[in-house]
Parts: structure tokens; C-alpha cells; sequence
């Protein structure tokens, strides 16, 4: 063992009750070096860079900091040993300035005069010119651009001493010309041998920044590779894996009229353009599958169909054209909705079943009348859904978040397709179920195409989408990359549309 | 050890508010013990005091009915998460605008002054809810602050009219203003001090116990308390249910209002509410929010402040009581935040 590695972990494991998020993991970093580290949504990126930073403790396995065996068991640990993470999501108060940030946990002095506040702030603002990381350092976090932000975040690693410094999808909350900055300032810290860590899901800026990249997918590490001896290709095959040969079940008929067409849709969330000129269509009798990285746009393309959110552009839903977003014309209209997280926005978990399947059709003379609730009427009605559903619950009136995650989205698509949509607009419908209940929400999605309904299905399982989809959209950074019949697709391709590059 | 938020979030079982009203007399209990009185005797004279005589209990149930008002509406903001602890403000406006009517339309007939003084009441508390439900939906101001800030307004808005244009000329410089006329005041049950307002909070308590069980409205509000992005989900208008909320939650204290001065005062004077909308806060919760739970409860803090006075007798303040409304209000704050926990031991 002559050469020193910066990190070096060996066999590490991390069980999170049964779900295992880190399988045998060997991971190294040069010293001074950058490294990306990749990996589809749930590969196990994050977990990594939270042992290293003291986040989690690994159930089995080894880490070590240039050759030490080093034990972080607290983030103050990983402090002292020379190790900082910048989180996507910063860990700053927003009310206080950026060096008081810096300074914050700071244990001495316990007086903190003005006079050691300014010498602190020189010190601060001396650092952070030295890496080309300009910000107020006097000024409230709240009004600093996200840019700046970061760099406020940068600088406190680096300000406790930090070594190693690790940037979770550094570039996603920023726009390219920061990006662009904040790469000049990776470089210089490579220049002054500080170690870079960082995970992204952009091709492109990996391989114009990273020296070396890893790859993980599904917990496991699968390759480092050197980026002067491999190309976008490569690493996007290994990012989604190769192709598993899936019997695909046929579209029973041929696509008929089209049901929905987007044109040109812009919608714009904190000021970011989240949806940027997006057109797509779709046809009666179809699956059309939405693949993309997520935060490209998936989760507004979804509302706006739902009517949570406004929009420019045009919509058409069955030839009429929408004017503005409400929620209770896309209910009306036929659109169902499974969201993405269902227990945050589909089902209300301290209620029960009943109450649950009639939020989206308690308006309906056959649930109500003069106002009041058909009470008796309603509570058979669930009883023959959740029958015919098969959802499994204690009884009627039992609070829905007792269910298991299967039966609650069992309970969701009762609702959502009780109501006969014409296009059900489905998020990660299988996000946490088991093959079993993931195997019953394909089934019912292709019910619902082979009743000559349509299915919008926005999901980042690539598996999922080329088992069922009968097209695929890309969507990256708000924009359809294009879109893919289902003959024409393969993970490697849609990786690579996934990843920004056509 | 280690302590950890129950991922399930299930509510507190229904014993942790028996506990908690439990603990609240232990507690009381100990500090009666440091004045060296027996906290048994005083407890057992509470008891008596409020629900063993007939004065007691008509006593009790005088208290219980404006308690009951207000307690029924902080309870329905409180199911949709508005947290409106103005009910003091809205009871005194609706005790001002009730007076109102006697003061500028004083010759009204017996059939129309009682009504039109509880019209008046419903309005003027609806209408201060209206002040709280607004900014909060128009510009996203924390409820908390503005209905408690507007419990003050009307406190001084109170103060002035008895001290200044409405003080009665013949009372002896008492800040209050002339007695109402028969045909102003609630009828009384036979000779006691009980009224008809009792009639009026258990028809309130029984209408919204069937409008929130029974009807769209009611399940909308469900809904949403449950969880406000599947109400948004359905497309119910969260804003529009504030509004009314609100505007329902202030009427009814300003209902309860009406009833004060025209059931027991007689009049309108200084310190008309010796804080019935603060208690009201914890007699929803104590019942959590149920409303046939908030007769019992209401009329279980009515016997604590009826109770609180018979105990000056043996030399005990009648403060006593607030003391326990405030111990019960921790210990179930307390709990209910407990409740959430759970404890392992590793």
C-alpha cells in the first residue's frame, strides 16, 4: 500500500430496516483529484456521501481517510477529520449573515464583539477571494442569490479546515453561468490539493470537470473509470444498465384520436423555467411513457394536467381547449391523477377508506344531494371498491396510513378509476411496493389502454417504462428531448436523451 | 435510550386527556398543600359549589354557555388548522353590536329586539373573524398574531363605549350602560339566572354537529384538516373555506356575546368577559373539537369557575380556577405532543 488515498472504503454496507441502500460498496478517491460519483435516482449516491460526512453510520465495512481507519459517528467528527459536504438543500439561517453562518458552532469566544465579528468577516471574505467564491459576507443569507448560497456553503467547509469537500448535485439549483463559476472554482481547488467529491446526473459537465467517475447502481458499485479513457456512452450505459429482455405485452388495437396535445408549454416555479416550451400528444389506446432524470420537469408537467398549476402555451384535452388551471375542470374532464407522493397529496391518512375514495367524487349527485352526503349510500359503494380493488384494511373506518404502501395505491387507482378517466396521468405509480402490488398497478394501467383509455405514465424506472410504454417523451431541463417508439427504445438511448445529450 | 417522532403520527389515545385533566389536579393539588389548606376539602367544596346545589349548577351552566359559543367556534377553525384564538374579541364585539340595537333602536317590539340582537351579534363576530381570515388568505399573515392583536381592539373598543358615549348618565359613574328592557333580555328559566341562551348554544351545537358530519361542507373541512394538499388535490378551495370558517367561527362568538349581556348582565360594562374566549381554546381541545364533546366540556370548566368561587369561603382565591384551566391546558398540550413520541430502549 504505497499510494495514500484521500477515501478509501472498503465493503461498506447500510441497511435501512430491510431495504438495503448500499451493497458491498469498495470506493476510492485520489488526493487532489475530482471525482463524480453517478447513479440513477436510488443508486445509493447520497448514502455514501452521508457516512462520509457523518449523516449515517455504515451497518458493516470499513472507512478509511488517507489510510487511517477513520470512525465518524457524528457530522462534528467528519468536521475534524478534514471532511465537508454541501447538501443540495443548504444548511443555512436565513436570517443571519453569511460569515455568521461560518462561524456558527463555533465554540469560542463566548463574547463575540463586534471587533472579532469584523476580524472574522476579513478572514471569511480572504478565503473565499482566494477560490474565487465572491459573496456579501455581511448580508442575510434570505437575500443571497442560490448561487451565492452555495458559495457561502462552500467556504464554511472549507473555513472548518475541510479536505475533502463534498457537493451533492452541485449544478441542479443553478443556472449555467453559475455552474460555470462554480467549476472554475472546483478547479482551483484541485489546484491547492483539496479533494472533490461530487454526484450529478449531467453527462456533459462530468466529463468536462470530474477526473475519475463511479458509477452505482441499485447500491452496488459498479466501475471507476478514468475520463480520458471513456466517453458519455459508456458511462450512460452503465448508469442505466443493459437491457433486460421483458416479454412486453401488445397494445391490443391501434392508437386512435388524439386525446391530449400540448403545445408549447411554459410554466414558471421560483422564478426557474420548469417547464420550457414543452409539446407532446397523446392518443387514445396508448401508454406514452415521460423518462427523465428527476427535477426535469416531470412533477409540473403532472400539475398542470391535474390543474394545480398555470401555464403558457396550449393545452387541448379531448378537442377543447383549456383556458386556465382548475382543478376540478381536469376532475371533470377526465383526467385522473396518481401523484407522486401518496400519502403527502392523494390520500388523507388519518381518514378512512370512505372518506378517502370520495375526495374526487363526493360531488356527485350519486354521493350527494342537496349538500349532505348520501352517508349509507356511500359507505356500500367503498365497501364494492375496495372488494373489487382487493384493498386490504382492517375496517372502513380504519386511518388509511395503518395500510401498507400497496394497498393505499390499490386504494388510490380505486378512486382515481372509479371515475372512468380518459387519461390517467400516473407519477411513479410503483415507488415503494412490492413486486406483487407493483405488478397489479401495471396491470391495471394496461386495463386501462386496452379499454381504449390513455395513460400518461412519468416515471424515472426505465424497466417500467419500456415494459409498458408503447412511446416514450424525454424531458430534460423542461424540454422534450424527443420522443421514442417503443421498437426503437433501449435503456442506452434513453440514457443518453436522459442526460442532455440527443 | 433513544426518542423518536412515531413515523405512523397516530392522535393521542382518548385517556391521555383524562390524564392530563387528572395530572392538572395533582398538580393544583400540591400547590393548595404549600398554602397548607387540604387540597381534598377544597376539591370536594368545588364539587359541591358548582353541581351539588341548585345555584351551583344553574351557575355552572350560565358559565358553560358562553364557553360552549366560542368553544364551538375556535373548534371549527381549529378542524381546518386555522388558528384562531380570537374568540374574545369576537364574543366582545358581538356583546358590543348586540347593545347596539338597544341603544340606537331602542323602541323595537318584543318579537324583533332579541332577534335582531342576535343577528347583530352573529355579524359583528363574523365580521371580526373576517379581520383574521383575510391577510391570511390575501397576503399569508399568521393568524395567531391578528386575532390575537384583534382581541385588544375589541377590549378597547369595549372600554370606550362604556366609559364614554354609552355610560348610562344614572349609574352612578359605573362604567356600563342602561339596563336593557325586558324585551331585550333572554328569558329566564323560572327564578334562576339561567337563559335562554342555553337553548341557543345547544341548537348551534347540534346544527354543526350535523353539518360537519353529514354534509359536503363538512366533509371538505374533514379533507382538508386531514391533510390540505389532498383537499387541494380535489379541487377544494382552501382559501374560500378560511373565509367562511372564519366568518361561522367569529359568529358564533359573537353569539355568545349577545347572550352574556342580554341572558345575564342585562347590560353592557367594563370587563363583560372575565376571558371566556381564552377558555373556550382549551375547552375545544379538551373535546377534541367534537361537538357534543364540548358540551361536556364546556360545562366542566363552567363548574370550575363557579367552582373557583365557593371556594373564597375557606380563604382560597377564586383564581384557583384558572390555575387548574391552566395546568389542564399544559398537561393536554403535553400530552398530545407525547402522544407522537415514542420511547425505545436500545
Amino acid at each position: 500500500m504505497d499510494e495514500i488515498l484521500a477515501v478509501d472504503l472498503r465493503q461498506i454496507t447500510k441497511q435501512f430496516g430491510t431495504v438495503l441502500a448500499n451493497d458491498k460498496v469498495d470506493f476510492t478517491v485520489r488526493p487532489g483529484e475530482i471525482h463524480a460519483l453517478l447513479g440513477e435516482n436510488g443508486a445509493g449516491k447520497s448514502t455514501v456521501m452521508c457516512m462520509l460526512s457523518g449523516v449515517y453510520r455504515p451497518t458493516s465495512g470499513e472507512i478509511r481517510l488517507n489510510n487511517q481507519v477513520a470512525r465518524i459517528h457524528s457530522p462534528k467528527d467528519a468536521v475534524h477529520l478534514g471532511v465537508g459536504m454541501v447538501f443540495q438543500n443548504f444548511r443555512l439561517v436565513p436570517t443571519l449573515t453569511a460569515a455568521e453562518n461560518i462561524v456558527l458552532g463555533e465554540s469560542r469566544p463566548i463574547w463575540r464583539t463586534r471587533r472579532w465579528m469584523e476580524t472574522k468577516t476579513a478572514e471569511i471574505e480572504a478565503l473565499a477571494e482566494r477560490f474565487g467564491l465572491g459573496f456579501p459576507a455581511g448580508r442575510p443569507v434570505w437575500q443571497l442569490s442560490v448561487g451565492e448560497q452555495q458559495r457561502v456553503e462552500i467556504v464554511k467547509t472549507l473555513y472548518r479546515g475541510a479536505n475533502l469537500i463534498i457537493l451533492d448535485e452541485p449544478t441542479s439549483v443553478l443556472t449555467p453561468g453559475e455552474a460555470e463559476q462554480l467549476f472554475a472554482t472546483l478547479n482551483q481547488l484541485r489546484s491547492e490539493r483539496k479533494t472533490v467529491i461530487l454526484t450529478t446526473h449531467k453527462l456533459k459537465e462530468v466529463m468536462a470537470i470530474a477526473d475519475r467517475i463511479s458509477v452505482m447502481r441499485k447500491g452496488r458499485m459498479l466501475a471507476t473509470l478514468d475520463r480520458k479513457a471513456t466517453d458519455e456512452r459508456e458511462v450512460a450505459r452503465l448508469m442505466v444498465g443493459e437491457d433486460r429482455l421483458e416479454l412486453r405485452p401488445r397494445r391490443a388495437s391501434p392508437p386512435g384520436e388524439i386525446v391530449l396535445k400540448m403545445d408549447d408549454v411554459a410554466v414558471v416555479n421560483h422564478g426557474r423555467r420548469a417547464l420550457d416550451g414543452f409539446s407532446m400528444s397523446v392518443r387514445e389506446g396508448e401508454i406514452v411513457g415521460v423518462a427523465g432524470v428527476a427535477g426535469n420537469g416531470q412533477k409540473e408537467l403532472a400539475e398542470v394536467l391535474a390543474g394545480l398549476r398555470t401555464w403558457t402555451g396550449e393545452i387541448t384535452f379531448r378537442s377543447l381547449r383549456w383556458k386556465d388551471a382548475s382543478v376540478r375542470q381536469s376532475i371533470e374532464a377526465g383526467i385522473g391523477h396518481v401523484p407522486e407522493n401518496r400519502m403527502k397529496s392523494g390520500l388523507a391518512g388519518s381518514l378512512g377508506a370512505v372518506d378517502n375514495l370520495l375526495s374526487k367524487s363526493y360531488r356527485k349527485p350519486e354521493r350527494s344531494q342537496w349538500g349532505f352526503l348520501r352517508t349509507a349510500g356511500n359507505r356500500l359503494w367503498s365497501q364494492g371498491l375496495v372488494a373489487q380493488f382487493d384493498v386490504k384494511t382492517a375496517h372502513l373506518d380504519a386511518p388509511v396510513h395503518q395500510m401498507s404502501g400497496g394497498n393505499q395505491q390499490k386504494l388510490l387507482f380505486a378512486r382515481e378509476i372509479h371515475h372512468k378517466p380518459h387519461l390517467m396521468v400516473a407519477v411513479h405509480p410503483t415507488q415503494g411496493l412490492d413486486v406483487g402490488a407493483t405488478d397489479g398497478v401495471h396491470n391495471l394501467l394496461m386495463g386501462l389502454r386496452d379499454e381504449g383509455k390513455s395513460v400518461l405514465l412519468i416515471s424515472e424506472d426505465l424497466d417500467e417504462l419500456l415494459l409498458l410504454s408503447d412511446r416514450i417523451v424525454v424531458i430534460f431541463g423542461g424540454k422534450s428531448m424527443g420522443e421514442v417508439a417503443r421498437e426503437d427504445a433501449n435503456r442506452e438511448r434513453l440514457g443518453l436523451m436522459m442526460a442532455g445529450v440527443s | 435510550m433513544r426518542i423518536e417522532l412515531d413515523p405512523t403520527g397516530t392522535d393521542a389515545p382518548w385517556w391521555v386527556t383524562v390524564l392530563a385533566v387528572v395530572l392538572a389536579f395533582a398538580l393544583v393539588g400540591l400547590l393548595i398543600l404549600l398554602t397548607g389548606k387540604d387540597p381534598g376539602a377544597v376539591y370536594a367544596k368545588m364539587v359541591v359549589g358548582a353541581f351539588g346545589t341548585s345555584f351551583g349548577l344553574t351557575e355552572t351552566l350560565v358559565k358553560a354557555i358562553p364557553l360552549m359559543l366560542c368553544g364551538l367556534g375556535v373548534s371549527l377553525a381549529y378542524r381546518i388548522q386555522v388558528w384562531n384564538i380570537g374568540a374574545e374579541g369576537q364574543f366582545l364585539v358581538g356583546a358590543i353590536a348586540a347593545t347596539a340595537v338597544t341603544i340606537y333602536l331602542p323602541g323595537l317590539p318584543g318579537w324583533l329586539a332579541l332577534p335582531t340582537m342576535v343577528a347583530a351579534g352573529l355579524a359583528a363576530g363574523g365580521v371580526w373573524g373576517l379581520f383574521t381570515a383575510l391577510p391570511k388568505v390575501l397576503f399569508n399573515v399568521n393568524e395567531l398574531i391578528i386575532s390575537l392583536m384583534l382581541n385588544y381592539v375589541a377590549i378597547l373598543g369595549l372600554n370606550y363605549v362604556v366609559f364614554g358615549p354609552w355610560r348610562d348618565p344614572k349609574g352612578m359613574n359605573f362604567p356600563g350602560t342602561p339596563p336593557f328592557t325586558d324585551a331585550q333580555s333572554l328569558p329566564l328559566f323560572g327564578d334562576t339566572r339561567l337563559h335562554f341562551g342555553l337553548i341557543l348554544a345547544l341548537v348551534a351545537v347540534v346544527l354543526v354537529a350535523v353539518f360537519v358530519r353529514s354534509t359536503r361542507w363538512g366533509y371538505e373541512l374533514r379533507l382538508i384538516g386531514a391533510n390540505p394538499e389532498a383537499a387541494r388535490h380535489a379541487g377544494i378551495n382552501l382559501n374560500r373555506h378560511i373565509v367562511t370558517v372564519m366568518l361561522l367561527s367569529g359568529g358564533l362568538a359573537g353569539v355568545a356575546g349577545m347572550a352574556e349581556v342580554s341572558g345575564v348582565a342585562h347590560k353592557l360594562m367594563y370587563g363583560i368577559s372575565p376571558g371566556y374566549g381564552y377558555t373556550a381554546i382549551i375547552v375545544a381541545w379538551i373535546a377534541r373539537l367534537n361537538p357534543w364533546g364540548i358540551v361536556v366540556s364546556s360545562v366542566l370548566f363552567g363548574g370550575l369557575i363557579a367552582g373557583g368561587y365557593s371556594v373564597q369561603s375557606m380563604g382560597l382565591p377564586s383564581s384557583i380556577s384558572s390555575l387548574l384551566q391552566g395546568a389542564v391546558l399544559f398537561f393536554l398540550i403535553a400530552g398530545s405532543i407525547l402522544g407522537k413520541v415514542r420511547v425505545r430502549w436500545t
